[in-house]
């Protein structure tokens, strides 16, 4: 009980006095998830919409495998990655293990299959809605993508928000591809791990701290914004 | 002259014939009214006449070329179907979607709203609107880009009687300018009111199709004297 009263003095203290390397790691982490999720969020939601307004072969399947990918174990996927960019794997030239490319690759593997899900979910719907309509205005393939999108935006806000849970929030591929090298890999998460395995609960409590309201500020800010944005519409 | 000519038409869905055999041919002037009992296929023929449904047998062939034809109609649902979006953007979406000016899509929109009596509300989302609103929204829609052909399936079934003279009065106005109408109703009155000529179905075929006048003086089948005398008991 004590630890956890410290940890909160201690991360108001941080958070008060600008602690600079506290802020450095913290914008790491926003840097590292906010580009992975921007990445993501252009294959995704395209790839989202496509999947609704066409007909094709293997499109069941491809579905089906995004949904189970979902629950793809971001240790492992930290692995696969670790393996195709250490030196002697095939991408080892790039010379990327070790950096913060890295770790947004590895969460845009992480991030992407989860919000095309719930983007194509919702899209789903809007479309078994729009389907005639839009058929019937004689609209194109790309077109269509461009109106299921704008249409149902506050659920792709609600996708990114989980996207950007997800990313922020997780530690084992990191801690894989980027190697928690201090100024340069480290971020939220694998410091929290450090200062745990170090003995340092007070310190990692700070970081945890900053880490929910990192979350839960996105969060605010991002249903404040559908508020305003849609006015009285539910 | 026919703008439309349907051959041997049928629309099956597993080994159910919900209509056909279906050989008609609708010509250039006036408005075509669709007359036939709940269930009888009227929906299904305007949705297969429009491209909506796949032909199980036989052919749709128009007087224009098939991709011409699909750009120069437009159909009006049973139930409406209305864009998450304003009531202006849910009317300039067609002139949008081919690319017309903002500015003239805007008047269109305006000048429509006017028309149908809801220049005052073309900022609120439509789908809050009344029934009756949207689907004055939906005919409106539908005439904004001046189509060649317009398929109505029972746009005024749900409307007061005021509503649904505005809505009468627009449709023969486009009639008069080069619109060709075909449209369901249940209304005898109504299509005592609009149509030249009369296509009485009944379980999927074609039972009668004459001048408005024969069929209401002289009905030839058992079916459509029913559905005559049906409406004077009412
Ligand atoms: N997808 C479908 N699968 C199976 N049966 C269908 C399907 N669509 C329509 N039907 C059947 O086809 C017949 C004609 O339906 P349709 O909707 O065209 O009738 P309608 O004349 O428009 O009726 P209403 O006046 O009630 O709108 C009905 O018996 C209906 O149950
Ligand atoms: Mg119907």
């Amino acid at each position: 009980m004590n630890e956890i009263l410290q940890g909160l003095i201690q991360a108001f203290w941080l958070v008060l006095s600008f602690d600079s390397e506290l802020i450095t790691i913290s914008l790491r982490s926003l840097y590292v998830t906010v580009t992975a999720l921007v990445i993501s969020a252009l294959i995704a939601f395209p790839l989202a919409a496509f999947l609704v307004v066409t007909r094709f072969t293997f499109r069941r399947a491809i579905v089906v495998t995004l949904n189970a990918l979902m629950g793809l174990p971001p240790v492992v996927v930290g692995l696969i990655v670790y393996i195709l960019f250490s030196r002697s794997g095939p991408l080892g030239v790039l010379g990327l293990l070790y950096t913060t490319s890295a770790m947004i690759i590895a969460q845009v593997i992480i991030i992407t299959p989860l919000i095309t899900s719930i983007a194509h979910q919702s899209m789903q719907e809007l479309w078994s809605d729009y389907r005639n309509l839009l058929i019937s205005i004689n609209i194109s393939k790309m077109q269509r993508v461009g109106t299921l999108m704008w249409d149902s935006k506050r659920a792709l806000i609600t996708a990114c928000l989980a996207g950007f849970g997800r990313g922020i929030g997780e530690v084992g591929a990191i801690m894989i591809v980027g190697g928690n090298i201090d100024n340069a890999t480290r971020v939220l998460t694998t410091a929290i791990s450090l200062e745990t395995s170090r003995g340092d609960f007070a310190l990692a409590l700070a970081l945890g701290f900053v880490l929910i309201s990192l979350a839960m500020s996105v969060s605010f800010a991002t249903h404040w914004f559908g508020k305003t944005e849609r006015g009285d519409l539910r | 002259m026919f703008p439309l000519r349907v051959t041997d038409v049928e629309i099956n869905i597993k080994s159910k014939r919900l209509i056909g055999p279906i050989n008609l041919e609708i010509e250039q002037n006036g408005i075509s009214i669709l007359l036939g009992a709940n269930g009888s296929g009227k929906t299904t023929l305007l949705e297969a006449l429009h491209g909506l449904k796949k032909l199980s047998a036989g052919k749709v062939e128009w007087t224009i070329s098939h991709s011409l034809a699909a750009k120069e109609q437009a159909f009006v649902f049973q139930s409406p179907i209305m864009l998450r979006r304003t009531v202006a953007e849910n009317l300039a979406f067609p002139l949008k979607v081919r690319r017309l000016s903002k500015s003239t899509a805007t008047a269109e929109a305006m000048a429509w709203a006017k028309k149908i009596g809801l220049e005052n509300k073309i900022k609120q989302q439509a789908v809050l609107l009344s029934g009756g609103e949207m689907q004055a929204i939906a005919v409106a829609r539908a005439l904004i880009t001046k189509p060649k052909m317009l398929f109505l399936d029972e746009p005024t079934a749900s409307l007061d009687g005021a509503t649904k003279k505005t809505i009468e009065d627009i449709l023969i106005f486009a009639s008069r300018n080069g619109t060709k109408i075909v449209m369901s109703t249940h209304d005898l009155g109504q299509a005592k009111r609009l149509a030249k000529d009369i296509i009485f179905l009944h379980r999927g075929v074609v039972e009668a199709h004459c001048s408005k006048e024969k069929f209401l003086t002289e009905p030839t089948s058992k079916a459509a004297k029913q559905f005559l005398a049906g409406d004077i008991v009412l």
